[in-house]
């Protein structure tokens, strides 16, 4: 087995390296504005950048509203299929998993060609109605990760007994829904929306081809124009996509103390 | 000689002392179980055997072959697992010729032996099937082919029934035995189900925080238990605290009434003793000369349908008896006042009271 | 129950109504479109005109850039769960890689393009070093960091991870009582692995290699931060015809976008197939 343990330390080690270099290289770069020291400038520069700081609001409030969005339509779906209507399971299953199969540029390109200036639904006529077309497109992206979410959610609490525990005492079903089952998956609707909020603040290709002012788009163009920003802005984004994860890790621990140990 | 020798076989786990010095004789063709509860170092005396844990001191030879630094897969040793093990990617054949395979076997031979297997063990017509398609006894029964396909000259079995429902059990553990002595292998049974270690060993060994308690065969286990612990894990056991009256007629009191006992040497008056008494020793009884009698108050009455269970007070010490159910005779009832009997023979003195 | 069951398929109307308006009709547009022509008629001359040169060798390096991507970064992922589970690791090591395997799964896109760019452009740091201390230069022996091999070497740094933590809970699937079982029946430890261990896995590394393939195919944001439109992938051809209309013919371009549906469909297909027939062994 000494064998063995050599070769697995090897591997871990070269795999620490690949993932780490870079990390550490763009850290140096981004610190390299200042000629012939080491400084945060470039982080500067970008945070005070009014584009910057208007494009991740921007992202933000999109994302914001894709999460809103997405747990008003997954959540009730996710509860009928579980308790009613189980046998529709294989059909939303495959709706959820279409996102993951169907690349984002193809879903995009299927907006654009119905959903422009000459069709039933003009959405890209005006600025707000993109937002909003953006923010669907948002939804469908982060559909798969949302709904696994909410599902395992629900898979780990009684959901039967709860609703007819709160039937019993006479709730109606937004009741239900809202008061006695949301509260309970809260940490799994979390972990979904810590998901997709990373998932859109990086998202570029829909924000791009319809042509909002989205975080995405930013970085393709400072990335373009600039040097050292854009390792910044990369670092930046590393850190928000660690929060993202680490948040996960948090509440997501509230699901799993709830699941039978594994 | 005996067939396979365990000499001051010891396991540590850090600090832990997992196995003590266990020494043991197994002769050729037996079949002895380790008994005892978790944690006791039946599970790991079993894996030093097999070769998964390597002891921290101690020898096993095999047929005067001294195998502590051979690899299992050079032992030549049958084994059964608690969670049956059966390869998922294999059919029953695969799974049961495996062993012959990596032996490098021709394939006729093969296929042969697994036929054979296949039929002693009652699965003629399973051959193609899955593990996930066999029922848990089925897939523990191919477990059991697997392992002796490649003619071990030790089989060792884990646990193999404790996955599996009761009625399943005790028609497996027929079949087990049944197994083992057509082939005449010597075998190792861990368990911690005295039932089964009582029904199917030729000797058992009982274990207890590492060491062996007992070794002896069912009936001297279950009849002659030399310690507490032995005479509690065995059976249902009933512990008599006793007072030393006269030692030389072998006389001491229960509760202010008087009982003869035997081996009371080295005992002087006044002291405290216990012995052990079975159920089944105990009757009820008008006092008796020549028996020992005690007059005590029936504390519970449990109707188990063909067994009536009681238990009945005397002062300190309450003894558990049963006896068949009597249509005619409505049982007594709990309040009354009865008087049991037993033989002083029946009593065994408990070494660490 | 009765009266609730009509209530139960209006309560999944909004979820229906959405799917339909934002994937299904979307996706079923292009795909019906790329077998008409602008009059309507169904033709398959679209399809047809995927066969030019520089389409077709649009999807071939689509293709070659996934495939290697997805082996390559499948096989250093599965020897990285190995070294994790199997390998007899200290314990605190497992949780850390994979959280950090799920955040570096999540960093594609442009920032990954910087990061790469930082290390292994002309001026990115590792480049410097490698010239600096080991005198070794880098872009002299005609590596580019925007190019096929950069390009593959950049993705792999979201699909190692992915291939981690998909592997990670196979191998665990792994019991330890079948090691055992066959050591204790004379079989070495890469007999272990080559009878029994692999083929369990099997199906789980080639279906997660499929997945990488697919996942691979459909980026477009990396490549075009890395190398703009110069590497021609068949994700950036298709954002430069919807950009620009670079083709004049957007029927051109709905059966660009079925080839991509049918290359990342099959391969997402078969890797559900093959999850589906691992877990029906194992159950």
């Amino acid at each position: 087995m000494r064998g063995a343990r050599f070769g697995s330390w090897l591997a871990l080690a070269l795999g620490v390296l690949y993932f780490l270099v870079p990390l550490i290289s763009t850290l140096e770069f981004s610190m390299r504005m200042k000629r012939g020291e080491y400084s945060f400038e470039a982080y500067r520069v970008v945070l005070g950048d009014p584009r910057f700081q208007q494009s991740f609001l921007y992202s933000t409030t999109l994302a914001l509203a894709t999460i809103v969005i997405g747990v008003l339509l997954v959540l009730p779906t996710a509860y009928i299929i579980r308790l009613r209507l189980p046998k529709l399971r294989p059909i939303v299953e495959f709706i959820t998993l279409l996102p993951l199969v169907v690349p984002a540029i193809v879903i995009v390109f299927g907006y654009l060609r119905i959903y422009n200036s000459s069709s039933f639904l003009p959405m890209t006529a005006s600025a707000r109605a993109t937002d909003l077309l953006l923010t669907f497109g948002y939804v469908t992206l982060s559909l798969p990760y949302m709904y696994r979410a909410v599902d395992s959610g629900l898979r780990a609490i009684d959901v039967r007994t709860l609703t007819e525990a709160a039937e019993s005492l006479g709730a109606g079903w937004p009741t239900i829904l809202f008061r006695v089952i949301l509260p309970n998956v809260r940490s799994a609707i979390l972990s979904g929306a810590f998901l997709t909020f990373a998932i859109v603040i990086g998202e570029f290709v829909f924000a791009s081809l319809l042509n909002r002012p989205a975080f995405g788009p930013y970085l393709q163009l400072v990335g373009a124009n600039r040097a050292y920003e854009p390792a910044a802005l990369a670092i930046i984004a590393f850190l928000v996509t660690w929060a993202c994860m680490g948040l996960i890790q948090v509440f997501g621990r509230g699901t799993r103390a709830s699941r039978p140990s594994l | 000689m005996a067939f396979l020798e365990l000499e001051n076989l010891s396991k540590s786990f850090g600090a832990n002392v997992g196995v003590h010095q266990v020494t043991l004789a197994i002769e050729r063709g037996e079949f002895v179980s380790f008994l005892g509860p978790s944690g006791c170092g039946k599970t790991t005396t079993l894996r030093m055997i097999a070769g998964f844990e390597q002891p921290s001191s101690g020898d096993i030879r095999i047929d005067g072959r001294d195998v502590t630094g051979l690899r299992p897969n050079q032992r030549n040793i049958g084994m059964v697992f608690q969670s049956y093990a059966l390869f998922p990617n294999m059919t029953v054949a695969e799974n049961v010729g495996f062993g012959l395979k990596v032996a490098r076997a021709p394939a006729t031979e093969i296929s042969s032996r697994v036929e054979e297997m296949l039929q002693l063990i009652g699965l003629p017509q399973h051959g193609e099937r899955y593990p996930y398609q066999l029922s848990g006894g089925q897939q523990q029964r191919v477990a059991l082919a697997r392992a002796l396909a490649v003619r071990p000259t030790l089989l060792l079995l884990d646990e193999p029934l404790s996955a599996l429902d009761a009625k399943i059990r005790i028609s497996l553990r027929e079949e087990i035995r049944r197994v083992q002595r057509q082939l005449g292998i010597t075998t190792i049974y861990v368990t911690h189900d005295q039932e089964e270690a009582l029904s199917m060993s030729d000797r058992i060994v009982v274990m207890n925080e590492g060491r062996i308690e007992q070794l002896g065969t069912p009936f001297e286990i279950y009849n002659y238990p030399r310690s507490r612990f032995v005479a509690s894990f065995v059976g249902t056991l009933n512990t008599l605290a006793t007072i030393v009256t006269d030692p030389a007629s072998g006389r001491v009191e229960v509760d202010g009434q008087p009982l003869t006992v035997s081996g009371l040497n080295g005992a002087k008056p006044g002291d405290r003793l216990t012995f052990a008494l079975r159920p089944e020793a105990i009757s009820f009884r008008s006092p008796t000369p020549g028996i020992n009698t005690l007059a005590g108050t029936l504390e519970e009455v449990s109707f188990l349908g063909s067994i009536v269970r009681m238990r009945v007070r005397f002062g300190e010490n309450v003894l558990s008896l049963d006896t068949f159910n009597t249509p005619n005779e409505p049982p007594p009832s709990r309040g009354d006042h009865v008087t049991v009997g037993f033989a002083a023979r029946d009593l065994r003195l408990l070494d660490n009271s | 129950m009765r009266r609730s069951f009509p209530l139960a398929w209006l309560g999944l109307l909004p979820f229906l109504v959405f799917a339909i308006l934002f994937l299904l009709l979307p996706t079923a547009y292009l795909v019906i479109g790329s077998i008409q022509d602008p009059a309507g008629n169904f033709t398959l001359g679209n399809i047809a005109q995927l066969f030019q040169p520089n389409i077709l060798s649009a999807y071939w390096i689509s293709i070659r850039i996934s495939a290697a991507s997805a082996i390559i970064g499948g096989l250093l992922g599965f020897l990285l769960a190995y070294a994790v589970v199997l390998g007899g690791l200290p314990a605190w090591i497992r949780p850390t890689l994979l959280t950090f395997s799920g955040v570096a799964s999540n960093f594609a896109g442009i920032p990954l393009a910087f990061a790469f760019l930082a290390t292994l452009g002309r001026t990115g740091l590792v480049t410097w070093l490698l010239f600096t201390y080991f005198g070794f230069n880098l872009y002299a022996t005609g590596f580019n960091l925007l190019s096929f091999w950069g390009l593959t070497l950049t993705y792999l740094y979201f699909q190692i991870p992915l291939m981690v933590l998909i592997l990670t809970p196979a191998l665990d699937g792994l019991k330890k009582e079948w090691r055992e079982a066959s050591a204790i029946l004379g079989a070495s430890s890469w007999q272990y692995w080559r009878y029994i261990a692999l083929p369990v896995l099997w199906p789980s590394i080639l279906g997660t290699v499929l997945l990488l393939f697919a996942n691979s195919f459909g980026a477009v944001a990396t490549a075009y931060a890395l190398t703009g439109s110069s590497l021609n992938i068949v994700t950036i051809l298709l954002y430069a015809q919807i950009r620009g209309d670079v083709l004049h013919d957007p029927h051109l371009g709905y059966a660009l976008a079925l080839g991509m549906i049918v290359i990342t469909g099959l391969s997402n297909g078969a890797y559900l197939w093959l999850r589906a027939r691992s877990e029906r062994w194992l159950r």
